[in-house]
């Protein structure tokens, strides 16, 4: 299974809800163009839900760098919400917890845009 | 003693079945369910080496995969037929000034999920990834 990333406005944040694997292929393509057309239509303030996403891999983690790269070159920002403990591992390996704001409660993350 | 023994053609395909493959034979070696997802997670990151940047996804090279029982543990060899490519090559993922890269963290995934990581050149000038996990004391 890929990922299903689906969307939802709260207030003026855009919470991007994903669910499956981040790879290579399908999954990680399917992230950069959701992340790019909200881009394109203004959106600047994103939260990315990871609670149901069970798989990323270097792949995908290059495509959330380039998402909150993308998102902070427009002017905005990518926040990361419910990291399971196998992703919050990845991050931690690749040094980038550093680089995101993560987040496990959904409004707490909200109030900080 | 070999487990298994491959050409696989250079696709996603074969990343997901070579991860899928090693993730069982490591369940039955006796891994655990966390230490499995690592040997799987280290073997996928492996074969997009081999397919992406290694055989390009030509339909002309092929992939050999193997997985070796070893005393402790289990080896995983992974050949492509590419020009080669050495670990240094790939600069340092890690450090402060590329983190933002998009790309090159594979290896440094695979040595924090392995034992042993050997990178070599293959007499071919393809690259020969083999990768090593061992069991606790107790479960070997």
């Amino acid at each position: 299974m890929s990922v299903k990333l689906i969307t939802r406005q709260v207030g003026d944040v855009t919470v991007i809800d994903a669910v499956g694997r981040i790879t290579l292929g399908e999954g990680s393509s399917a992230f950069r163009e959701t992340v790019k057309d909200l881009v394109n239509k203004g959106h600047k303030k994103m939260l990315l839900n990871l609670a149901e996403v069970s798989y990323i891999d270097s792949s995908g983690i290059g495509e959330l760098v380039s998402g909150f790269t993308s998102v902070s070159n427009a002017g905005g920002s990518l926040k990361l919400l419910k990291l399971t403990k196998r992703i919050q591992d990845l991050l931690q390996i690749t040094k980038l917890y550093t680089v995101f704001e993560v987040f496990d409660d959904e409004a707490k993350a909200l109030a900080t845009f | 003693m070999i487990l298994l023994d491959q050409r696989l053609e250079s696709s996603l395909e074969s990343v997901d079945h070579s991860e899928q493959r090693a993730a069982a034979l490591a369940l039955e070696a006796g891994f655990s369910e966390e230490e499995t997802y690592r040997l799987g997670y280290a073997v996928r990151e492996a074969l997009v080496n081999a397919v992406v940047h290694g055989n390009r996804y030509s339909s002309n090279k092929a992939v050999h995969f193997k997985v070796t029982r070893v005393p402790r543990g289990i080896e995983v060899s992974i050949e492509d037929q590419g020009s080669g490519f050495s670990a240094e090559m790939q600069g340092d993922a890690l450090a402060q000034e590329n983190l933002m890269n998009q790309s090159g963290r594979g290896l440094a995934l695979i040595r924090a999920f392995t034992d042993e990581l050997q990178v070599e050149r293959t007499t071919q000038g393809g690259t020969r990834v083999i990768l090593r996990k061992f069991l606790p004391p107790e479960a070997s």
